[in-house]
């Protein structure tokens, strides 16, 4: 087990130090590097929680997609730093303020948690046998028959989400010149090659 | 001290020897998967290929991989040293990393994750960071460029891959990925599901930026897309990742397609054949899961001498347009086909 | 009626196959290419390929430091320094030709009235470093004795169309 709890210190601490550096660094590209590093050792964590679904789910999702779109965003955007910091002593007050408060209310949650009697009996519960049913299995059966109704009312929000950023962002412009492909692919040898015999001397 | 030996130095040892065993062949595989793509692209341009190094140019690989290892590695100063550093050994790394859940041989894995087949996708889907971050850390307009398409390109693919895959994984009931070679025992997937296969092959194509889909690199118009500020060590990285990605796409289409491991003699055509048993038991898997992934690298090699490159447009919308409405149809109608015919495996 | 078969070709990537077909049918076709390093191209009796100064079959070198060739180097590769001989025969001291400036035109052979300055059928003289493509009057006069017979050789065969 000290294995195992080696890589878990190991991870966690890769995991805290990145998500600090996400705040941290200067160049906002490198934070959103930080910001996958952070991602790739959460995934680590719950393999070691054997949770090897939600991780893959994990490195898929937010690593293979989101994160790409967000390095490409701050990549494009060219973000100078100096700009950014210009009205920091202007923002301090409101933003030390909401930092206040978020700082007290971690510290209400924090000393009023408590822990019930034995957790290891209680995870014990919660938890098949992992030899017994893989944890694709039993996310599928809770999710396919508790949960159907919150997992399709979550996908519809999510498509009308989508359809309505697309619907928000698209602008039909007149006078724009398009790709026809269909015709493009369509065309054949004889539509666009003409052979011609041309007389030495003559010229066309 | 003996307790430590026992439980944490013998079992490491022995993880780190079949590690080896698999990084070093695949290394050696890599450097001759290079070598033949050249013989055969100039076979088909009717040419001769390397022919000096070595016999009929054989060592060419190793001596390219010397030369470049001895070259000077040359940083842009206008780049971002750390990343410019990372993203090469980041694309090497993720490449290999994913060879550890890949079935050779029946138990011949060294992994038998039971997320395999998410396994295999969530790190090639990882490889288009060393692309975007070589492209950024380079401060150049030509391996930016490069990267951009490349970032799209890859995770417009990787949807109709991932769909493709939830495909067979209906036909498997399993995530593990000798689970889904087992399910292939007699009938390899590639006959019922032969056009998701091909959207499969073609996204593959894609999504290892190789011909006609080789955008990030297209040498007339972008050099070398990402890799034009590269040099040296952290060049033959780039070089030996991609490759290691494209066999490692090939192997993908062997095991979820082309029966793995599985001998194509073993079936009802072949098997009232007198002998076929005792040949069949004397050819090992391991045998035929790497002739089946020569020949898909044959057949990567065979469209790249063939076809010429996509237009990034065309490209987007055979992606969006054409590949992800067929795959989730495809998704929609194998599901449907296997509820109605009661086929589903594992009913429980 | 086009149009349909058309879709049906677009759909069963009718063109890449047929694609396909044709290169692997040049894959196995013999290959055009020569086994280059182990198997030599046939050259041209006129062929310009490295320097080199040819001596008469006394042993005496031709050339009389008539400086036409370093005046005809459009690439003004060609350094000469001349003086007099014991013997009162005109005579180079210093024959320089920089090989990485040298375009092979071949007009220094033209120019020469002795034939002693000629581009001789040698095109594999790669080397590591630049120094050692500047020619000197003893590595070019080296040059010659190797290549004599073949120069020679070329000579007789260009003559008649001269």
């Amino acid at each position: 087990m000290i294995i195992q709890a080696l890589t878990f210190y190991l991870f966690a601490t890769i995991a805290v130090a990145a998500g600090f550096m996400v705040i941290a660094s200067r160049n906002p590209v490198h934070s959103v590097l930080y910001l996958i590093l952070a991602f790739f050792t959460s995934g680590g964590l719950f393999v070691l929680m054997g949770a090897e679904f939600l991780a893959m789910i994990m490195l898929i999702v937010y690593i293979g997609a989101v994160a790409v779109l967000f390095l490409f965003v701050v990549m494009m955007l060219d973000i100078n730093s100096v700009d950014m910091k210009q009205g920091f002593l202007q923002y301090l007050p409101i933003g030390g303020v909401i930092g206040a408060i978020l700082a007290i209310e971690l510290l209400f949650i924090v000393s009023s948690w408590s822990f019930g009697g034995d957790t290891s009996l209680i995870a014990a519960t919660a938890r098949p046998v992992v030899s017994e049913v893989g944890n694709t299995q039993s996310i599928g059966l809770v999710l396919y028959t508790d949960y159907i109704y919150a997992f399709q009312a979550a996908g519809i929000i999510l498509l009308v989400a989508m359809i309505g950023a697309i619907v928000l962002t698209h602008r039909s412009r007149p006078g724009v010149k398009k790709q026809n492909i269909t015709n493009q692919v369509h065309r054949t040898p004889e539509s666009a090659v003409e052979l011609k015999k041309i007389p030495p001397g003559q010229g066309i | 001290m003996a307790e430590f030996i026992d439980i944490y130095l013998l079992p490491g040892l022995w993880i780190l020897g079949k590690v080896l065993l698999i990084v070093v062949p695949l290394l050696l595989a890599v450097a001759y998967a290079i070598y033949f793509d050249r013989k055969i692209w100039a076979a088909i341009q009717l040419r001769r290929g390397p022919n000096v190094v070595g016999p009929w140019g054989l060592l060419q690989s190793f001596a390219d991989g010397l030369k470049l290892l001895l070259k000077e590695t040359i940083v842009p100063s206008g780049a971002n040293k750390g990343v410019f550093i990372i993203a090469p050994v980041l694309m090497f790394v993720v490449a290999f990393v994913a060879w550890a859940v890949i079935p050779f041989d029946d138990g011949l894995v060294l992994s038998n994750l039971n997320v395999g087949v998410l396994y295999l996708f969530a790190i090639s889907s990882l490889g288009v960071y060393g692309i975007i971050m070589s492209g950024w850390a380079s401060n150049s307009r030509y391996a930016f460029l490069g990267a951009m398409r490349s970032a799209a390109q890859m995770v417009s693919y990787e949807v109709s891959i991932g769909f493709v895959i939830v495909t067979v994984l209906l036909c498997v009931g399993s995530l593990n990925l000798s689970d889904v070679v087992m399910a292939q025992e007699g009938l390899w997937f590639f006959i019922p599901l032969f056009p998701v296969f091909i959207i499969f092959f073609i996204s593959a194509l894609a999504e290892t930026n190789r011909a006609p889909f080789d955008l990030p690199e297209a040498e007339a118009e972008l050099v070398a897309g990402y890799q034009v500020e590269y040099s040296s060590l952290t060049f033959a990285l780039f070089w030996l990742g991609e490759y290691t990605a494209v066999l490692l796409m090939c192997a993908m289409t062997t095991t979820l397609f082309f029966g793995g491991w599985l001998s194509p003699f073993d079936n009802f055509l072949f098997n009232w054949i007198p002998g076929m048993e005792a040949f069949n038991a004397f050819m090992p898997g391991l045998v035929w899961f790497l002739l089946k992934t020569f020949f898909f690298f044959f057949v990567f090699s065979w469209i790249k001498a063939s076809v010429p490159r996509y237009r990034y447009d065309q490209l987007m919308r055979l992606g969006w347009k054409v590949f992800l409405p067929l795959s989730l149809v495809a998704v929609i109608v194998t599901a449907g086909v296997l509820v109605a015919f009661d086929m589903l495996p594992n009913a429980s | 009626m086009s149009r349909i078969s058309q879709v049906a070709k677009t759909i069963f990537l009718w063109e890449f196959v047929i694609a396909m077909k044709l290169t692997l049918k040049y894959f196995f076709k013999p290959k055009l290419t020569i086994n280059y390093p182990y198997e030599k191209g046939p050259l041209s009796p006129r062929f310009r390929g490295e320097l080199a100064l040819r001596r008469y079959d006394n042993g005496e070198e031709r050339c009389i430091a008539c400086k036409l060739c370093e005046a005809i180097c459009p690439a003004q590769a060609i350094t000469i320094e001349a003086e007099e001989r014991e013997d009162g025969s005109r005579r180079t001291t210093k024959y320089d030709i920089d090989m990485v400036k040298c375009i092979y035109c071949g007009f220094c052979q033209e120019a020469c009235p002795v034939d002693a300055i000629v581009e001789g059928p040698n095109f594999e003289f790669a080397t590591e470093t630049r120094e050692e493509l500047y020619y000197d009057k003893a590595k070019l006069l080296a040059n010659g004795d190797r290549w004599e017979q073949e120069i020679a050789a070329n000579i007789v065969a260009d003559a008649p169309y001269r």
